[in-house]
């Protein structure tokens, strides 16, 4: 059988077989809907709120019901920005980075285009905000709204989100954190830092696809998008998706258990990859600041080496890995991420992101590591810009290598 | 995920001819680090002047190795004319197909190609210099190359753009921003020939009289209405409507669209019209 390793995590995850246990009973068993008056029903909605209490305490929400269930992470997003800017009234100016998932960057150009001021953060070439200028766009005297992520999902970048709040918060504005890659890799508490919104994605953590969560800090005012229905305390009508609420909570309740140990042995993989290939890859470069990131993630870029080649070759021995290559993409536009740190040019076409699960093993790490080294030889003897006698690059000039 | 046929997959697993030809007759680079893909495609004739050896380096994606590994295999055993005749077509042709947006590499092949004959005739590089930020992805356009298509051969129109240069003809994301730049060029130059010399006030009050009596009134006259001109203070000249104008409800608009445009016309960009 052709071996399989699997390392594109923060893509999505493997459901864990608990979860798949969990859910099933809701296909088979309890499939009514948990708002019916009769007990076959309406007795299905107490797993409802067992899976809400598992859901809030892995983001440290201090009461159950501050927590809204979606459809996926870019739904919560969606519903955070758009709801607050929309119960808030007026002209809020909006705040973000340029280095958010797509489900921010989204609505916010959406309300730029419709008029609304927008000011996106820059970050630095490790990927850092700057503080100070989070400070100035806040004390602009306008109502604000921001949205900051907490991990980036490229990099594994961490945003020292608790004194981006502050500052937002001390500016009387609203502040929305995107977390979808940092919950269940890391502890996070909602309750003790200066959050009123929170966005999470359920198969980023070893829940199925079709399921996420908004933390709704109480006293937060916010539309709901989808009306029609009492459903999520009138926030988010529709017939409430049983199997796969309990299939989150479930899945939450693990990663709140094996946090500590997954995180540990995530970094120690991660770690020895991240060395191994730094080691026997000529040309490579680690993206992003290591000393503030995810445990599971790490981006490499190699010069001279185009990260679809990499990477087709790398599913051709069964690896699974991802690309900020523009080739790879359907735009044919570089990672905006790398960009926004200035990645320079020669390496911007050569990232290979590798993110980690719990179920990653030791074996897979000896084998991406027997197979990189290989790839990116082959792939340097392919290139024209690989140049051994030093003489530099065959280029007309467009790389400035010279 | 690309959907590449089985003959891409091919050429990119197992490429043919990969490397640099000795002492080569012709040497050719297209592409670049920044664009995200580079070929360079080196070959050598035999006695009876035909393509005998072709050999290619390529840094890329997997259609541009796939596409590079084509042209050499192609071209071996033509003569330089026949080789000329190729097209990126042939290479996509010879591939079986490639995705849309992939197109640029089998032309960024038949770039190379005519970059390395170009260097068997001349003995020299074929420079393309790449200065400014790249615009179109799919072709490695960028801002000042199209800048100078444009004002060197005077185009009006994206479409005559991607003609001209093939910018804008691959996925077409760049449209829009090529346009602009269209814009941009064609305003300069607008600007350039309508510069109007410095008049003094008397002068610039003579010009507004005139266009009044030549360009405005007959229009005003028309609907019933007419204007005076009242005071002329810098660039701002106060006129007052008379007339039916008085009570027409869209006065503001003339006002705007008809005289502070006609005005801007004679004299200068900067007049701004006031009623009074």
């Amino acid at each position: 059988m052709r071996k399989s390793v699997y390392v594109d995590n923060n893509a999505t995850t493997a459901v864990a077989p608990e979860v798949t246990e969990s859910m099933l009973p809701f296909f088979t068993e309890h499939w009514g809907n948990p708002s019916s008056m009769h007990t076959f029903g309406g007795g299905v909605k107490k797993y409802i709120d067992e899976a809400r209490e598992q859901v809030a305490a892995l983001i440290g929400a201090e009461h159950p019901n501050e927590i809204i269930f979606t459809s996926c992470g870019s739904e919560s997003d969606n519903m955070a920005i758009r709801g607050v800017v929309d119960a808030m009234g007026g002209h809020p100016h909006l705040i973000t980075t340029r280095v958010e998932h797509a489900a921010v960057l989204g609505p916010a150009h959406y309300l730029e285009d419709k008029g609304f001021r927008l000011s996106t953060l820059e970050v630095d070439e490790q990927g850092n905000l700057d503080l100070d200028q989070v400070r100035e766009l806040s004390m602009t005297g306008k109502k604000t709204v921001a949205s900051i992520m907490w991990a980036n999902n490229e990099t594994g970048v961490i945003f020292p989100v608790p004194e981006i709040g502050n500052i937002i918060k001390e500016g009387g504005g609203i502040f929305h954190t995107d977390a979808v890659q940092i919950a269940g890799k890391l502890p996070i508490s909602a309750k003790d830092e200066p959050i009123d919104l929170l966005s999470i994605s359920g198969h980023k953590l070893h829940a199925p696809k079709g399921i996420g969560a908004l933390y709704i800090q109480r006293g937060t005012k916010i539309t709901p998008h989808i009306m029609g229905g009492h459903q999520e305390r009138g926030r988010r009508a529709g017939t409430e998706n049983v199997p796969y609420i309990v299939g989150l909570g479930k899945a939450c309740d693990l990663a709140m258990q094996r946090m500590e140990q997954d995180a540990a042995q995530e970094r120690k993989l991660r770690d020895r990859l991240e060395a191994g290939i730094l080691a026997t890859c000529k040309g490579a470069r680690i993206n992003g600041d290591v000393n503030n990131r995810l445990p599971n993630t790490t981006n490499i870029s190699f010069e001279y080496v185009e990260g679809e080649a990499i990477l087709l070759m790398l599913d051709d021995v069964g690896i699974c890995a991802s690309t900020g290559s523009a080739c790879a993409s359907g735009s044919l536009e570089p990672s905006h991420v790398l960009r926004a740190m200035d990645v320079p040019r020669a390496m911007l076409h050569g990232s290979i992101r590798f993110s980690l699960s719990r179920y990653n093993t030791d074996e897979d790490i000896d084998y991406v590591l027997e197979k990189m080294p290989i790839i990116i030889n082959r792939l340097r003897e392919l290139s024209p810009f690989v140049q051994d006698d030093g003489k530099g690059c065959n280029c007309a000039g467009g790389c400035g290598i010279g | 995920m690309w959907e590449y046929t089985d003959k891409v997959t091919d050429h990119f697993r197992n490429p043919r001819n990969v490397g640099e030809v000795e002492n080569p007759d012709g040497d050719g680079l297209a592409g670049s680090l920044a664009c995200g893909d580079a070929l360079r495609l080196t070959f050598k004739l035999d006695g009876e002047k035909k393509i005998c050896e072709a050999k290619f380096q390529t840094f890329g994606c997997a259609s541009a190795i796939a596409s590079s590994s084509a042209l050499t295999v192609m071209l071996i055993g033509k003569t330089i004319e026949e080789a000329e005749q190729l097209t990126n077509n042939d290479i996509i042709d010879y591939l079986g197909d490639l995705p849309k947006q992939k197109v640029h590499c089998s032309v960024m092949g038949r770039e190379a190609l005519e970059a390395a004959i170009y260097n068997y005739r001349t003995g020299k590089t074929l420079n393309k210099m790449l200065d400014g930020e790249v615009v179109c992805h799919c072709f490695g356009v960028t801002d000042k190359a199209l800048e100078k298509f444009v004002r060197d051969q005077n185009l009006t129109t994206a479409e005559g753009v991607t003609d001209a240069c093939k910018a804008g003809g691959g996925c077409g994301q760049c449209i829009p921003e090529i346009e602009k730049i269209i814009n941009r060029v064609i305003g300069e130059e607008k600007a350039k020939v309508e510069e109007k010399p410095r008049m003094t006030q008397l002068q610039k009050i003579r010009i507004i009289e005139e266009t009044i009596d030549r360009e405005i009134r007959p229009i005003l006259r028309r609907d019933g209405g007419d204007l005076e001109l009242h005071d002329v203070d810098g660039d701002r000249v106060y006129v007052k409507f008379v007339g039916a104008c008085v009570s027409c409800p869209v006065s503001s608009v003339t006002l705007k669209d008809v005289v502070e445009t006609q005005l801007r016309e004679a004299v200068s960009d900067s007049i701004v019209v006031e009623a009074v």
